[in-house]
């Protein structure tokens, strides 16, 4: 199907899936229940979800099958915030030319640097990945106020030259961001019993692009060029001796990502049009590589699981509070409630860095393949214990890996 | 006909002159051997082959076109393969895809960005590499991971991809080095049967006299930068000078 084999269109079905019912599978627990606040299904946080899922399935194409680690990722995704922000306040507040330019410009800004990078491999070609974003970020910072607006960040003002719509609204306020006539916040809210499921123009804009982001990855895996880029990750020397030149291959699968990079900024933006400096720091980059390997490197799924790992511990784990925390524990007695609280309190709110660390520490020593093998190996636990049980040929069963 | 002219070919590191005055030719459909004691410089001279060195004087062509300066996957393309001291395979990936590599690398070129196409039903490459495989007799091992398998299996391999491209000149540094003896008679019997099979001109970089003087037909001996002698094995065997520089006295 699509030209998939059928294990990888079942996983492409399966994400088909998981993203359109996200708001169903992401709010389980009752509006007024005590666990409500363990909801995800939220426009905001769900759109977070798919953006930084491309974000880290683009990085994967290059440092998941290239090797070539990159530590200035965000650099373009910041340039696709900032194109799409310029494409609203000069051309239309719809999102379509918008996303367009950012994959552009992203690919053409990651053409240049990956140019320079690729001339070194390993730790060098990490460092000169991150000088070039560290850069980016001085440069879009201080010097080059008149285009990213410095600290303030990039925004959409009431007397924007706008071709192709207008500058403010016949109430005085700025447009809103939307597809032909679509506007990216407008939100059905679904009620159902004690229940309220939300989905959102923007969310589901956004999980059509993760889709055919997906789709193509999975092309890129199972294509030449795909396998040249996993011999590239294997032995250049080899490759090299057998007639193929490494370069273009790095620099082609490095622009990819920086389009899927540019993809994401353009979508961050376009649900909520303004672009800052911050978004192209190297904390930025660094999260990137984290969600890779947390979810699994190399792996098709892994970088979405890890993006949504990730984002769903920032915006949930730290608003835990030590008010929810004394009315989880309030049927101890009291010295005790206050001392489990006390040791529980560096890990919630502002510390779940703290937590997400530990975790990410277990997973890179328990589980080198990132939340996949994990998934793989609970998967071979019930083969067993099922061939056990009636000796039947489960061999078939899919892994979600490959 | 020789389709490897080496001429005049001098390589200095700093203060030592690694390769003078190298004159050497190889020729067409032949296998030719290059001995020489540690240190002689035959590794360096094989490498101003490929393209990893450029000798500060002198000329190589390959079936008249010069080589030099030109990049390692250009000389490959030029139909030069090169198999390694020591077994250089992709061993991340399986045999079959190892295989497929240099199937792509001959039919497609040195880049192709194939990005949407599947690898697997490029029936065309899929059916050349698993032919490869079948005359290789590793047909068993298609799906296995390369580096799992014995040195023995991994030479065999990496000679079965130097093989799928076709190439004209196949270069072996030191074939057998580090091999059981097993292993290494295995390997002679699959250069005699590729020597019969194609019309294919091999050159042999060898330490190993049992290996040198059951393929060679021809036979430089490399000593201090310069050759000593070419002949025929039968010569070289008996020769004074060679005795002298390599063979020593148990020879």
């Amino acid at each position: 199907m699509f030209g998939l084999a059928k294990k990888d269109a079942t996983l492409l079905l399966v994400v088909v899936g998981l993203t359109l019912l996200a708001p169903f599978i992401l709010n389980p627990f009752p509006t007024d229940s005590a666990m409500a606040q363990f909801n995800a299904g939220y426009p905001d946080l769900m759109q977070r979800f798919v953006i930084f899922g491309i974000f880290a399935i683009g990085f994967n194409i290059l440092f998941g099958l290239t090797g070539y680690l990159s530590f200035g990722h965000a650099a373009f995704l910041g340039v696709g915030s900032y194109s799409a922000v310029w494409m609203f306040k000069l051309l239309s507040m719809n999102v379509i030319p918008a996303i367009a330019l950012s994959v552009v410009v992203a690919g053409l800004f990651s053409l240049l640097i990956g140019y320079v990078s690729l001339r070194r491999s390993g730790i060098y070609f990490s460092i000169l990945t991150l000088a070039f974003a560290q850069m980016s970020f001085n440069l879009a910072y201080s010097v080059l106020t008149p285009i990213t607006n410095g600290e303030t960040g990039l925004q959409l003002t009431l007397n924007d030259p706008r071709v192709l719509g207008i500058s403010q609204t016949a109430d005085g306020s700025i447009p809103v961001t939307g597809l032909f006539g679509l506007e990216m916040r407008s939100t059905y809210t679904m009620d159902v019993g004690a229940w309220a499921f939300q989905f959102n123009v923007g969310y589901y804009l956004c999980a059509v692009a993760l889709l055919v982001a997906f789709y193509l990855a999975i092309r890129i895996f199972r294509s030449p060029f795909g396998l040249m880029l996993r011999a590239v990750k294997s032995n250049q020397q080899r490759m090299n001796y057998t007639g193929l030149n490494t370069r273009p291959y790095t620099l082609a699968a490095f622009v990819i990502s920086g389009m899927y990079a540019g993809l994401a900024g353009g979508l961050m933006a376009s649900m909520d049009p303004l672009a800052g400096a911050e978004r192209m720091q190297w904390t930025a980059s660094g999260e990137v590589v984290l969600m890779t390997i947390l979810g699994g490197a190399g792996t098709l799924i892994g970088p979405v699981l890890g993006a949504g790992f990730i984002k769903y511990f920032e915006n949930i784990f730290s608003k835990i509070n030590d008010n929810v925390l004394h009315g989880w524990f309030s049927f101890m007695p009291d010295g005790l409630e206050n001392f489990v609280i006390t040791i529980i309190h560096p890990f919630i709110g502002k510390g779940w860095h703290l937590t997400l660390g530990l975790l990410f520490m277990m997973v890179v020593i328990f589980l080198p393949g990132g939340l996949v093998e994990g998934g793989q190996r609970i998967a071979a636990l019930f083969k067993r214990g099922k061939k056990d049980d009636d000796g039947a040929d489960t061999s078939k069963a899919t892994t979600p890996a490959e | 006909m020789s389709i490897l002219e080496v001429k005049d070919v001098g390589k200095r590191f700093g203060g030592l002159q690694a390769l003078s005055d190298v004159n050497l030719s190889v020729a067409e459909n032949s296998v030719h051997a290059i001995i020489g004691p540690n240190g002689a410089g035959k590794s360096t001279l094989l490498n101003c082959f490929v393209g990893k060195l450029i000798p500060d004087t002198g000329s190589v062509m390959f079936d008249g076109q010069s080589v030099l300066g030109r990049k390692p996957f250009e000389i490959n393309q030029m139909g030069i393969s090169r198999v390694f001291q020591t077994p250089e395979i992709f061993g991340d990936l399986t045999v079959l895809e190892n295989m497929l590599i240099p199937c792509f690398a001959k039919r497609d070129g040195a880049f192709e960005l194939n990005a949407i196409g599947s690898v697997q039903s490029d029936k065309e490459i899929g059916d050349r590499a698993m032919q490869m495989l079948e005359e290789m007799n590793m047909a068993d091992k298609r799906d296995m991971h390369a580096a799992a398998m014995s040195r023995g299996d991994k030479r065999r391999l990496e000679i079965g991809m130097c093989l799928s491209q076709e190439p004209r000149l196949l270069l072996l540094d030191e074939p057998t080095a580090g091999m059981a003896r097993a292993d290494t008679n295995n390997t002679i019997d699959l250069l005699k049967q590729i020597k019969n099979e194609r019309d294919i001109t091999i050159a042999i970089i060898e330490h190993d006299m049992h290996v040198v003087f059951s393929l060679a037909e021809r036979i430089t001996v490399l000593a201090q930068g310069t050759p000593l002698v070419e002949d025929t094995p039968d010569n070289i065997k008996g020769h004074p000078k060679v005795r002298e520089a390599y063979l020593g006295e148990t020879a």
